[in-house]
């Protein structure tokens, strides 16, 4: 859990895999073309970024910006699956699209009255499934990943 | 007479916590006949007995003395509110129908939450009598606002009311009705933002009054961009987005009193750390525009002109994408090795303390201890209590920490409002 992302191993993909963003979580990264369209991203940054973690697992991560300027980032393994998405900005991304299949876990699955009530916070971890979101109004962030697709050796913490 | 007793029930005796079970009865009792009887003939909350009103003189014109009439706040309530929560900080508010002092509402326990701006109450605690006029858009829609929260979205009307706040009336102030059932289809765009919050139930409280940074809710991105995912245009079959200027948007309805309209002062009692059944507490409008609500030597925090947030460091590692929030019901922030328990809460073996760390874009430091207990055996040894004073959860990793409103407890925490001038210059900042 604490090893680090290797920044050093950053490079810069070329435009092979570019717009291969916002595939729905756990899905296959190819089949996103239509979710950058689904989910109005003004636009999208122009290469993926990889990275490689001390244990040797990669990953890349591809962004892209919303209208009102949420950045969207898509957490993607070496086999196309994206295991997890992380957002920050003045609004919250259309987390249906982002969410793809785990969306209705995420928006049903209840609070119980003597857990953590604020509009600023919602915590969800079922089943597979992680979810925070935090923020207000003007400053949103939040992150979602599948705990069984995290490849070995990313720290959740650095996952923004 | 009903609202005098409301007034009377709900005016705050600082220092002074309520923890005896057959007064929070009776607050509820009364709470509830007021909700239901206050349409009447008769303005309700702002009128005839302004018991507690201090005169004071102020300086008019040409240095001649003058005595005005003070009432420039409103009374609060921590207690467990209508959806069982704890820590929830309410007040009351009375709408009228715009124009129409005759028909109005109090509206009891609507959140008092300096993380949002605007005021909006949930269309079930709205009396069937005040039938407030729907705002509409250029072309004539009705205007409807999906309102984005971090834990899900409230999706409802925008109409217009009267609202009176301490002795002052906002007239015709647009005011979203959450869940009301003449807009019951609610677009694929809007709840993909997460959970739904359109009962009482869901959103913890009969409504929210914003009292933030920011002088609207959504700002200049919903102007500019029709896909903002905040405002919507509704005809009788379709609902599509829209952008909407500034001014149209939900305003603060603090900036808009005639005096008094540069921030808001939260003023909460300390109480006691095992906590209570209800604290009382006051929200004064404006900073150092009265004899009640002078910056004192509170410390200056300026804000993230654009986000609002301010750097706070636990144990001396700062997250930048910090808050002060009275709508949290706990202080939020990572503490790796503390236990979560199935309640969400931090639940430490023994109480501990953390230290937090405040840096204001300006340069202000200071640093602050908080107790933080163990939220189940709160929870267990005092399931009635609404005030829980180390009550603390995890942000799991995130960039931010969340003092909520335990960490309001025994201060004066100011909130200054963008672009207004204060006596210690010009907002957003907050100062405690």
């Amino acid at each position: 859990m604490s090893i680090k992302i290797l920044m050093s191993g950053v490079t810069l993909a070329g435009l092979a895999v570019s717009f291969s963003a916002a595939a729905a979580l756990g899905g296959d990264s190819d089949s996103i073309n239509q979710d950058r369209v689904n989910i109005k991203a003004a636009k999208a940054m122009p290469q993926s970024v990889q990275h490689q973690t001390v244990s040797g697992s990669r990953f890349s991560v591809q962004e892209l910006i919303t209208p009102t300027g949420t950045s969207v980032r898509q957490y993607i393994r070496a086999d196309g699956k994206v295991f997890a998405v992380t957002w920050t900005g003045p609004s919250v991304p259309d987390l249906r699209q982002l969410l793809g299949p785990y969306f209705e876990e995420y928006a049903t699955t209840g609070n119980d009255s003597k857990q953590p009530r604020a509009h600023a916070h919602r915590a969800l971890t079922h089943n597979d499934l992680v979810v925070r979101s935090e923020g207000r109004m003007r400053a949103f962030s939040g992150k979602a990943y599948l705990l069984s697709m995290v490849p070995t050796g990313v720290a959740l913490d650095d996952l923004r | 007479m009903i609202c005098d007793k409301l007034n009377t029930e709900l005016t705050p005796d600082l220092g002074k916590i309520n923890n005896f079970s057959l007064r929070h009865v009776k607050l509820w009792v009364s709470i509830l006949l007021t909700t239901i009887f206050c349409l009447i003939q008769v303005a309700c909350g702002g009128g005839g007995s302004d018991s507690g009103n201090a005169p004071v003189p102020t300086a008019g014109a040409g240095g001649t003395s003058q005595t005005t009439t003070l009432k420039n706040f409103q009374s609060l309530i921590v207690e467990t509110g209508p959806a069982n929560l704890v820590n929830v900080l309410t007040t009351t508010v009375t709408i009228c129908n715009p124009g129409d002092t005759t028909r109005c509402a109090s509206i009891d326990h609507v959140l008092v939450d300096t993380g949002s701006t605007g005021l909006r109450i949930l269309s079930s605690a709205i009396p069937a009598g005040l039938q407030l006029p729907q705002k509409t858009t250029v072309n004539g829609s009705a205007l409807v606002e999906c309102t984005q929260f971090a834990d899900g979205y409230s999706w409802g009307p925008i109409k217009a009311a009267d609202l009176k706040l301490g002795g002052e009336t906002i007239s015709s102030l647009s005011i979203q009705i959450i869940g009301d059932p003449n807009f019951r289809a609610v677009p694929s765009d809007c709840s993909s933002t997460g959970p739904s919050e359109n009962t009482v139930a869901d959103f913890g409280s009969n409504g929210v009054i914003g009292i933030g940074n920011f002088i609207a809710d959504c700002g200049s991105g919903c102007a500019t961009n029709t896909f903002n995912r905040f405002y919507y245009s509704c005809n009788a079959t379709d609902c599509i987005p829209t952008a909407l200027p500034v001014a149209q948007q939900l305003q603060h309805p603090v900036a808009l009193l005639a005096n008094h309209n540069n921030g808001v002062l939260l003023r909460l009692p300390t109480v006691p750390k095992e906590g209570a059944i209800s604290a009382p507490g006051t929200m004064i409008f404006g900073i150092g525009t009265a004899p009640n609500n002078g910056l004192g030597n509170a410390g200056i925090y300026n804000l993230d002109s654009t986000t609002g947030t301010v750097p706070i460091s636990v144990n001396g590692v700062f997250y930048p994408n910090s808050f002060i929030d009275s709508g949290s019901n706990a202080v939020f922030f990572s503490s790796p090795n503390t236990p979560v328990c199935a309640s969400g809460f931090y639940c430490p073996a023994s109480p501990f303390t953390s230290t937090f760390g405040i840096r204001g874009s300006n340069g202000t430091n200071t640093s602050t201890n908080f107790l933080v207990s163990n939220a189940d055996t709160f929870f267990r040894l005092h399931p009635d209590f609404g005030v829980a004073p180390s009550l603390a959860g995890n942000t799991f990793g995130t960039q931010s920490v969340d003092l909520g409103l335990p960490f309001f407890f025994g201060r004066n925490v100011y909130t200054a409002i963008e672009g207004k001038t204060t006596p210690a210059g010009l907002g957003p900042y907050v100062a405690f």
